[in-house]
């Protein structure tokens, strides 16, 4: 399973390297989402700051969504889904690969993301460890979940639309935990528990590992 | 008539369920009928919130069935649908009936939550721990709604549906707790509190028992029709296939008698 998992995360992360698709497009239509957030708030940069948690997390998972469907678009011509489910691959090693190749495409956007909320909102990190472990913790259950509905709506003609709708509020406690905890360690945001929402985190991605793990072999037989 | 007629007959519905499904729904008539006289002219105006407090005979029911009948039985039967042992399309119905039945129920929560809201909170809608999770609740299963929409073999659209409705089923306590967590203002559970006893008393607290029954009735009733309305629906578009091939065959045979003469 595990040796599966590195081959499908490689071969992801090598099409990623070659094409640039994420590098190119998903990371700077985020910035583009933060800068359309600004226009939207107005100039008040005290607004601003105060707001980068959500918008910096609302920008990811609309990357999110990106990257998920590059994720399964790669494997959408040539039969190229038939010929990994006939390749032998463990299908618990294929969900991990996938997810891996995604959770590691949306850390770079992450790292992207952060300093355009520090530089274009002014917000000033004073806990990074929050910062970076909620990131990952965050990044896991977003790659999890997406890899899930990713390979559920792989077949379906209509899934860049339905995609968004049935992965967006799956998140959601994605989104509040990782905003909190982003205000936690931001100067002068709101006061709260960090460490809380961090265990939050950590109880989604074992469910969702979990489940994918466990179903993603029904699933592909059902897409 | 409808397009299939002769190829295959219509499905046809036992005496003995349509007999249930008649006394389901005469029961939930009486049950709701009792509940409005009860609820509007027999219990008295509450101390502080006056006749607002009638909506307890309403809202709090259509909350039960939405939150807890309509979504665990969803989850349920997807659960029972995926188990290969008791794979069936029955499950796969059950629980398509249930999640629709169930977001009538929701939208029903949160308008006469929010008509209830007004007047005791100041405002419509509000950021609480509750109205947020039922929101997301809502949204969640809209999108089950959606998928199932799109047009699949029934084994394939059971087999997607279902996993999404384990999917959102198991975000249900996730949500739960992070919007907990996040921000509360909702009163706490009159009835089904910690240690059972409920908070209110006498003809009002009957009332409200009364409600909860004639509402989950209503969502039997309602169920059972909407099955019925699924087995219909599948039988109408197998009946379209055949249709459509019959016609695809015939056209052949033209085409071969033209060749022949």
């Amino acid at each position: 399973m595990w040796r599966d998992s590195v081959l499908v995360a490689g071969k992801d992360l090598r099409i990623e390297a070659r094409s640039k698709v994420a590098l190119s497009q998903v990371a700077p239509f985020g910035v583009v989402a933060l800068v359309m957030f600004a226009f939207a708030l107005g100039p008040d940069r005290s607004l601003m700051a105060r707001g980068a948690p959500g918008l910096f997390w609302v920008a990811v998972l609309f990357c999110t969504v990106l990257a998920v469907q590059r994720s399964v678009s790669v494997e959408s011509v040539d039969g190229a889904r038939d010929g990994l489910r006939l390749s032998g691959i463990d299908p618990a090693g294929l969900f991990l690969g996938k997810a891996a190749a995604v959770a590691v495409q949306l850390v770079v956007l992450e790292v992207v993301l952060g300093l355009g909320v520090t530089l274009l909102y002014g917000a000033r990190i004073e806990a990074p460890w929050l910062i970076a472990a909620s990131c990952l913790l965050g990044t896991v259950g977003l790659a999890a979940t997406g890899t899930l509905y990713g390979a559920l709506s792989a077949g379906l003609r209509v899934k860049e639309t339905l995609l968004p709708f049935l992965l967006l509020p799956i998140v959601a406690p994605v989104l509040l935990a990782g905003t909190r905890v982003w205000q936690a360690a931001l100067a002068g945001g709101v006061p709260a528990d960090g460490t809380q929402w961090l265990r939050l985190l950590v109880v989604f991605d074992a469910v969702y590992v979990a489940l994918g793990v466990v179903v993603f072999g029904p699933i592909q037989e059902a897409a | 008539m409808s397009p299939n007629q002769g190829v295959h007959p219509a499905p046809v519905q036992s005496p003995r369920a349509r007999l249930t499904v008649r006394v389901v729904g005469i029961a939930a008539a009486v049950g709701v009928a009792l509940t409005v006289w009860l609820g509007l002219w027999v219990t008295p105006p509450d101390q502080v919130q006056g006749n607002l407090v009638r909506l307890v005979y309403l809202h709090p029911g259509v909350a039960w069935v939405a939150l807890y009948l309509a979504f665990g039985l969803a989850a349920v039967a997807s659960l029972l649908y995926l188990w290969p042992r008791t794979r069936s399309l029955f499950w796969d119905r059950l629980a398509a009936a249930a999640v629709e039945v169930g977001v009538v129920f929701n939208v029903c929560t949160l308008i006469s939550g929010s008509i209830w809201g007004k007047p005791t909170w100041g405002v419509y809608w509000a950021w609480d721990a509750r109205l947020t999770s039922t929101a997301v609740l809502l949204v969640l299963f809209l999108g089950y709604l959606a998928l199932r929409r799109v047009p699949a073999e029934p084994e394939v659209r059971a087999k997607r549906s279902a996993f999404v409705a384990l999917f959102a089923s198991v975000d249900v306590p996730i949500v739960h707790f992070s919007v907990l967590w996040w921000k509360t203002l909702h009163q706490g559970a009159t009835v089904l509190n910690p240690d059972l006893s409920p908070t209110i008393h006498g003809s009002m607290a009957w009332t409200l028992l009364l409600s909860f029954v004639a509402l989950s009735l209503v969502f039997v009733w309602m169920l059972l029709v909407r099955y019925r309305i699924g087995v219909l629906e599948d039988w109408l578009g197998s009946g379209e296939l055949d249709v459509a091939l019959r016609e695809r065959q015939a056209e052949g045979m033209i085409d071969d008698e033209d060749e022949a003469a």
